[in-house]
């Protein structure tokens, strides 16, 4: 099907602004496959489906907007962790500042150097979960990923990882474009912790494939940095085999713009999938979008979807969240909750849970609420002493505080908290 | 201690008058109950005093040793010394009762100058206080008030007021909803707290609760005023009585 002139054309302005890279012919073949997807979709436009409540327009343009380089002064999130350290600046590796790429039981590379190589176990899975997500809702941006990223990390898990991962993205440059792809496999019973921190770049795209083998488990969690002004699109792909276990959270602060989309697909028996995202926003400029697509397709598994937005002085949050249980995925446990908290009138909190069920035997629940402070509560804090602000934000805190918990790690579910905690306090 | 005059207060959204001239004295040490009937504003008094929104004074004054209250903040209240056991304690889901009692503890604290409580010794003093009134260290670290039974509740807010050492103590209706074995813990939680220097107000429905707490003087309040002041027997006579014997009396 032909696309209307005006995405064919900004499709074409974006393509004619980006060259493949060259590589291994595997790697070619499937940057090229990933091309012609987007050639065939169109980059999203704002009449799309899953664009209604989020302009693309800043995500999608020749060049990237310009974004003012924040100084924060303090360490990344996650720099006090035990972890295999791993650095890019603005998009492109950063050799010095990064540990060397090795570790017991996990196999550690550039994708800049995998996909030279004739013969390499990420031809599975590079673009191909992505492809696979792109049904039965396109996303064009993850295919553009795929065609274009220059680099990422390529991580096979063959045990249990003595240490997670950290990867810190800073951004340096005001006119940065980074397009970054990682592929991560877990074979049978691995175990694996990926730690995400930073703005990365004027505009970033990300996508992360996660393959998830039989009784494999992955953790993840990431904070996107302070960036007042930085732009972010993200992919996550992942895959699960039986009985494993998929646990991811997001911590969101600032930043003009923030799509993170979520694909999961569980397709062996009993897995367990668990997405959870908290943000905070203060201003107009704020736009955080959280769209989330979970498929079932195998029995007895669980998914659980828990999202928590604090608005502010105008702040906008989005989420868009799927469960699709597929025919004989019997049993399947899926639980979404969305929540906006706005702390002023101006703020927006925009949400589309859906349901598609074509299984019988199957517990599906999903809620969205917004409101604002409980007043009673505040005051009841205030009327035992606590300061009005002190309460408004330990109220706040609470509220996140759900999401924060499917974090399974006390140590980083403390660090995620003592950042939000932070903020809050700035922007009382 | 406590000194209330001619408080008139109206509902700010309804334009309703609820008090209609209160007058109270309560001296340091003192204990003194309110009685009334449901709707004579009893909760009202106690929400006025606290700080609590959607109320206009319209005349009068409330001082605590002196110093106006209603011009304060609800914390500022606090940290003066008033408490308030709520009629219906709040249930804030999120926030762990300790690091509820912790914050408050130490908010007090830091707005009168005085050092913080360290981790350490607000576990011992909590755990101890807690012990007395029957709370288990489940109750200490669930959500504050979420999932608590009524008696639990009543327990809980008796626990916030041992910890906070406040001077001037407001209960309303901290009687309602417990058992007999609740109510005696409850009452002798109070009482433990009795002294010199710290007065309570009692708001209660019944007498029951006055058999334990024995009270210096009891008021019953009717339709926005104080209509008759006298000893715990005025609150014998409620118990037998009822309240319409008092109040044609008045009329
Ligand atoms: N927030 C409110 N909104 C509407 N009516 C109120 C409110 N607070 C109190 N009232 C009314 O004021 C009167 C006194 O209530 P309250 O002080 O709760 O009485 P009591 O505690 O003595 O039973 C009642 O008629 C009650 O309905
Ligand atoms: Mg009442």
């Amino acid at each position: 099907m032909a696309l209307p002139k005006i995405k064919a054309d900004a499709t074409e302005a974006r393509l004619s602004a980006l060259t493949l890279p060259s590589g291994a012919e595997w790697a070619t073949k499937a940057r090229k496959e990933a091309l012609a997807r987007v050639a065939a979709m169109g980059i999203p436009a704002r009449r799309d489906e899953y664009w209604r409540f989020t302009n693309p327009a800043d995500l999608t343009a020749p060049t990237a907007p310009k974004a003012a380089v924040f100084e924060s002064g303090e360490a990344p999130t996650f720099a006090g962790v035990d972890a295999l350290k791993v650095v890019f600046v603005d998009g492109v590796f950063d050799a010095e500042a990064s540990d060397d790429l090795s570790m017991e039981g996990v196999e550690i590379s550039r994708l800049a150097s995998a996909t030279q190589q004739d013969i390499h176990w990420a031809k599975d899975v590079y673009g191909v979960l992505e492809n696979r997500g792109q049904t039965p809702v396109e996303r064009p941006l993850a295919a553009l990923n795929t065609a274009f990223a220059t680099d990422g990390l390529v991580i096979r898990v063959t045990g249990h990882a003595p240490r997670p991962i950290a990867i810190t993205y800073l951004h340096k440059e005001e006119t940065s474009d980074a397009n970054l792809h990682h592929v991560i496999k877990l074979e049978e019973g691995a175990e694996f912790t990926l730690l995400e921190a930073g703005p990365a770049a004027a505009r970033f795209n990300k996508v992360t494939e996660v393959d998830i083998a039989d009784t494999a488990s992955f953790h993840h969690v990431r904070t996107q940095g302070r960036d007042h002004e930085r732009r972010a699109v993200t992919g996550l792909f992942a895959r699960l085999g039986t009985e494993s276990k998929f646990k991811s959270f997001t911590l969101t602060a600032n930043g003009i713009l923030t799509r993170n989309e979520v694909v999961l697909e569980l397709t062996g028996d009993d897995a367990i999938a668990h997405v959870a995202g908290a943000c905070v926003g203060d201003g107009k400029d704020f736009h955080h979008d959280d769209t989330v697509f979970i498929t079932h397709d195998a029995v007895n598994c669980e998914s659980r979807q828990v999202f928590k937005k604090v608005l502010r002085n105008g702040a906008v949050g989005v989420f868009q969240g799927k469960i699709l249980v597929k025919a004989g995925a019997q049993k399947t446990d899926g639980y979404q909750i969305s929540q906006g908290l706005l702390l002023d009138d101006d703020s927006q909190f925009l949400a589309k849970p859906e349901l598609e069920i074509y299984a019988d035997d199957v517990a599906c629940s999903h809620g969205s609420t917004v409101g604002a402070i409980d007043e009673t509560a505040l005051f009841y804090l205030r009327s035992r002493g606590v300061p009005e602000k002190a309460a408004k934000n330990l109220l706040t805190l609470a509220f996140l505080a759900e999401a924060v918990q499917e974090i399974e790690d006390e140590g980083l579910a403390e660090e995620v908290l003592a950042r939000m905690s932070e903020w809050l306090d700035r922007h009382n | 201690m406590l000194e209330i005059k001619n408080l008139h207060v109206k509902l700010e959204e309804e334009g309703k008058e609820i008090l209609k001239g209160v007058n109270l004295t309560i001296g340091a040490g003192e204990v003194h109950a309110i009685m009334g009937p449901n709707g004579s504003g009893k909760s009202t008094t106690s929400y006025v005093l606290a700080g609590r929104e959607g109320y206009e004074v319209t005349e009068g004054s409330a001082t605590l040793d002196g110093v106006d209250i209603l011009g304060m903040e609800p914390e500022e209240r606090a940290a003066a010394g008033l408490f308030l056991a709520f009629q219906y304690p709040v249930e804030i889901p999120g926030v762990g009762n300790m690091t509820f009692l912790r914050t408050a503890v130490n908010a007090q604290r830091k707005a009168r100058g005085e050092e913080e409580l360290s981790a350490a010794d607000f576990l011992k003093e909590v755990r101890a206080k807690a012990k007395t009134l029957n709370i288990d260290a489940d109750m200490l670290k669930r959500p504050v008030n979420v999932g608590f039974s009524g008696g639990e509740k009543k327990r809980n807010e008796i626990l916030q007021m041992a910890m906070l050492e406040p001077k001037m103590c407001i209960l309303d209706e901290t009687d309602s909803g417990l058992d007999v074995d609740a109510m005696k813990l409850v009452s002798e939680g109070v009482n433990a707290l009795r002294s010199e220097g710290r007065s309570f107000l009692v708001i209660t429905h019944y007498q029951r609760l006055l058999d334990h707490i024995k009270p210096d003087v009891v008021h019953i309040l009717a339709n926005g005023r104080i209509v008759k002041t006298g000893g715990p027997e005025l609150a014998l006579e409620v118990e037998n009585n009822g309240y319409a014997d008092i109040l044609a009396e008045v009329e």
